[in-house]
């Protein structure tokens, strides 16, 4: 009974939802910001999420999501880039003759092929990013804690250095970026505008990496967190497993990644340095460290706080005449980590800790009786 | 059936300039309850380890159902240190990670306990049973595999049933008390269906009703579950009390083996155990 | 490339080297006692740029040197007070995602209060004297790095070897709890290592920044993380390791720059990490320790 109660409020909620983004695409020119925001923190809550897999559910501290990111990124970009733009594209040093070819071959498919390339492009990038990443596994993946850390930080660093590098010019662009990238494709033959793909790629997304966590290797994950050594002792495969956590969260940053190259329109390699890679930390630990929910609510939160409400600390501000000091550009990201201290400090579990949305808990607060929380075995 | 489950031949573990094991010869046979005791130190746990796999052995072989499951030969600088027996006796290197060797079928309990702490109790079983799992990672995550994971649950539920935590399955694990934290651990390493228990110190902390409790557990669940066991324990008289057999480890060697009888009685035990009388 | 050339690079690999070798130590000596990669280090290394800047501007500079080093060693410690002392019993991530904490606020907080744009570092005209020797010129300041890197490295380890507080730092680098349990003072400890490590930073930070034009709020993140690089390069926990780390990079980081190969100057350094933690996990001069079951 409860169950099926739950399930028909999530559908609903989830349909109230795309509702009022529906709504929001009817008038697209005002409400431009409000959906640009909302696009970024979807985008956001999947990176987010798939980190969260990797340091909150395996237990791997890995710092590399920018790196993963910027694979999937550019792959998508290239792929994606009109074969007419591509001499003003790479302007300085000229495109690759093989994936100038290849893109020519690519565009003269029919449309019906068109129509599903760009997320394709999505899938080819988090692809490449997968078996990078499981080769790098084998190495990283042995290594204690911190040293995973700085390892994987490295890494992602190493992968900056090599998309920018003037060797790779005729692929990459070098230093110079790419642009002219397409906007987020249309689904389903309209069906589903285009300004709400990216939820819709990211919500599916997202519930892969719920179903994953929710199985026996979720599970397993879950048991390499808590002690390794119990945990193999027990049967579980380290390195097998830790490969998959690793292999399959760096598929989804990818993925998120090419979903940024398209909402961005243009990026370069600056744009995934490690401070990107501490922007989605930040979120998962605002979030709560193991809560799938607390990195989705973060993303929008934290997205939202930076680009919207918090603005208002970065123009000066007059209180009956008196300009009140402090407040001037910059303000807000000084106020926004002494937040990011305050919740590591104080309010260690974030928001959620490592609880998951629960209807029952909301409606547990409405009854006299306070029922006993549904956590544990399911 | 019986045969031999276990076998360990010259088993030595030395590191740097300790040999914490030296030339350990054991064989547990089939249904039997076999015991490692000595004081502290003497390298009880050590052996455990070698023997799960967490360490390749400095020399000697490691025989489960029959199969070589660890196996070394001492390299020219261990040789140097290293006295023992039969060193040249052994040509390969076979080692298998734990979970390998869990997988075969030998389980672990811990010294110090080492559950899911912030797992529930329910889960700290269930995934003990995931390394049986047959289904991959795939069609598990689209739950292709439903009944494997109803059945696996099922099992969970029954285990916790057999050792009285049925009603506790939904606490986190690290609120039980002490005694039902071994009892857990035990449970949960029976969830691996293995045919060989290891157990280390799982009377750590007992009391003697307690101590008694368990003395019986062990024996039931060895019987129900049809398993052999091998234990460590400082507690005498529950080793005394279930032990079909003895070894008794001090300083590395083995000083003594054989019933619980004859162990007793045996001087060199004795001797280890409360140190040399002062003429 | 002329042999005075390579020569010439050399010298200012070194000088370089030797900056690196000072900070290299902060990180060595925190990882050794807590265990923590400090990430802040680099950060508080560019404060100490911009606290030179401004001391610069009011103070002749024998007195804008102290000023700038006792803030950076008061700043040291009020991090490790506020924001690693409360998460000494937390699970390690925690302290880690702590110091990266803190790094994003100082990053955050350097741009506000002096903006992104580069700030010119000013001149000391004392140490931008030019020497020559034969074909080689090099400003005074190139030639005194590596000099007080060794004189103040040696310092150090008379200090760590010799003295009552140094013993201690040494029995909290081996065995923090039983450190404790003896009665060491491990609140005292920990401020004096951050405090070394923060001090040394800082004068680091001014040789550092008086050959560079300029200091921005992320000039310390690179840096910092190439330090970090040199000590495990060292050995982590080992102090003249983690200098003979921060030689080994500076030199050869400058070398690849002067080759052409700037950006796999700062890949190098990365490579580098990746290898000695596959290959040598305990750096050149580490001890190896092993986790009882």
């Amino acid at each position: 009974m409860r169950r099926s109660r739950n399930t028909v409020l999530s559908v609903i909620s989830a349909g109230v939802f795309l509702a009022i983004l529906y709504m929001l695409n009817l008038n697209r020119a005002g409400n431009g910001m409000l959906i640009s925001i909302m696009q970024k923190s979807a985008i956001f809550a999947l990176v987010a999420v798939s980190m969260n897999l990797l340091n909150g559910f395996t237990g791997l501290f890995s710092l590399g999501q920018a790196g993963f990111m910027s694979i999937g990124a550019y792959t998508t970009a290239i792929l994606l880039i009109p074969v007419q733009s591509l001499d003003g594209v790479y302007y300085m040093n000229g495109i690759n003759p093989g994936i100038r070819s290849l893109k020519v071959f690519l565009s003269a498919l029919p449309p019906w092929f068109q129509s599903v390339y760009p997320f394709m492009a999505l899938i080819v990038g988090a692809l490449f990013a997968a078996v990078i990443a499981s080769i790098v596994g084998v190495a990283v993946l042995r290594l204690k804690s911190d040293y995973l850390a700085i390892a994987t930080l490295g890494l992602s660093e190493i992968i900056r250095a090599l998309f920018s590098s003037p060797q790779l010019d005729g692929i990459t662009n070098g230093s110079y970026g790419l642009n002219k990238i397409p906007a987020f494709p249309k689904m389903f033959g309209g069906l589903v505008p285009p300004i709400i793909t990216p939820f819709i790629v990211s919500a599916v997304c997202i519930t892969l990496i719920v179903l994953l966590i929710r199985s026996s290797y979720g599970r397993a994950f879950l048991a390499i967190r808590e002690d390794e050594i119990a945990a193999e002792a027990m049967g579980i495969s380290l390195f097998k497993h830790k490969s998959m956590s690793f292999i399959i969260s760096s598929f989804f940053s990818a993925l998120a990644g090419g979903l940024l190259a398209m909402y961005m329109r243009s990026i370069e390699a600056k744009t995934f340095s490690i401070t990107l890679t501490y922007d989605i930390l930040l979120i998962v630990v605002i979030g709560g460290i193991g809560s799938v929910t607390g990195s989705v609510l973060g993303a929008f939160l934290v997205t939202a706080s930076k680009e919207w409400w918090l603005r208002f600390f970065d123009q000066p501000l007059e209180i009956f005449g008196w300009d009140v000091p402090l407040f001037r550009t910059g303000f807000r990201m000084v106020i926004f980590s002494i937040l990011l201290m305050m919740v590591v400090l104080i309010y260690r579990r974030g928001l959620m800790g490592t609880n998951e949305f629960s209807w029952d808990r909301i409606f547990g607060r409405f009854k006299w009786k306070r029922k006993k929380v549904q956590g544990g075995g399911s | 059936m019986n045969g031999t489950v276990l076998k360990t031949e010259h088993l030595t573990m030395q590191f740097g300039g300790v040999v914490a094991v030296d030339d350990l010869n054991i064989e547990i046979p089939q249904g039997h309850i076999t015991a490692l005791i000595g004081p502290n130190g003497a390298g009880k746990t050590t052996a455990f380890n070698v023997i799960t796999g967490g360490y390749m052995p400095t020399n000697g072989r490691v025989v489960f159902h029959d199969k070589v499951i660890g196996e070394n030969h001492p390299r020219s600088k261990m040789k140097k240190i290293y006295n023992g027996s039969d060193r040249t006796a052994f040509h390969h290197q076979v080692v298998n990670t734990p979970d390998k060797i869990t997988r075969l079928g030998m389980a672990r309990t811990f010294q110090n306990i080492r559950l899911f702490k912030e797992l529930s109790v329910f889960e700290n079983v269930l995934i003990a049973k995931h390394c049986r799992i047959k289904a991959g990672m795939l069609s598990a995550t689209f739950r292709l595999n439903h009944v494997e994971e109803r059945t696996m649950r099922e099992q969970t539920q029954d285990l916790l049933k057999t050792v009285g935590l049925a009603d506790l399955a939904r606490e986190k694990a690290s609120s039980l008390p002490y005694g039902k934290q071994r009892r857990l651990e035990i449970a949960r390493a029976l969830a691996t269906s293995p045919s060989l228990l290891l157990l280390d110190e799982p009377a750590a902390g007992m009391n003697p009703k307690e101590t008694e409790e368990l003395a019986q557990f062990i024996k039931d669940i060895k019987d129900s579950f049809n398993l052999t066991v091998f234990l460590i324990e400082h507690h005498m008289n529950l080793v005394m009390d279930i032990s079909d057999k003895i070894y008794v480890l001090d300083y590395g060697k083995t000083i003594a083996m054989g019933t619980p009888k004859e162990v007793q009685n045996d001087p060199a035990v004795i001797r280890a155990y409360l140190g040399v009388e002062d003429e | 490339m002329s042999i005075t050339t390579i020569l010439q690079h050399s010298l200012t690999g070194i000088s370089l080297g030797g900056a690196y070798g000072l900070i290299a130590i902060g990180y060595t000596l925190v990882y050794g006692i807590l265990r923590l990669i400090n990430f802040a280090h680099g950060d508080i290394f560019m404060m100490a740029g911009y606290f030179m800047i401004f001391s610069l501007a009011s103070f002749p500079w024998p007195i804008a040197i102290g000023i700038t080093l006792l803030i950076t060693v008061l700043m040291g410690i009020a991090i490790e007070r506020v924001a690693y002392k409360p998460l000494r019993s937390s699970p390690r991530m925690s302290i880690m995602i702590s110091a990266i904490g803190v790094s994003y606020l100082l990053q955050n907080l350097a741009t506000y209060l002096f903006t992104a744009i580069p700030r010119g570092y000013p001149e000391i005209p004392l140490l931008k004297r030019i020497f020559r020797v034969g074909e080689l010129s090099a400003s005074l300041v190139t030639l005194l790095t590596p000099v007080l890197t060794i004189v103040l490295v040696a310092l150090l380890m008379i200090l760590v070897n010799k003295t009552k507080t140094g013993m201690a730092m040494r029995a909290a680098s081996k065995d923090f709890e039983t450190a404790k349990l003896m009665g060491i003072n491990i609140n005292r400890v920990i401020t004096v290592t951050f405090a070394i490590g923060s001090l040394l930073a800082g004068i680091g930070s001014i040789l550092y920044f008086t050959d560079r034009m300029s200091v921005t709020p992320f000039s310390g993140t690179l840096p910092g993380l190439k330090c970090f690089v040199a000590a495990v390069f060292g050995g982590i926990g080992n102090i003249p390791g983690a200098v003979i780390g921060g030689f080994f990079i500076g030199i050869v980081e400058t070398l690849l720059v002067a080759l052409g190969y700037s950006t796999f100057s700062d890949a190098f350094t990365f490579i580098l990490l990746i290898v000695m933690l596959l290959v040598k996990p305990t750096g050149l001069f580490g001890e190896k320790t092993m986790e009882k079951v």
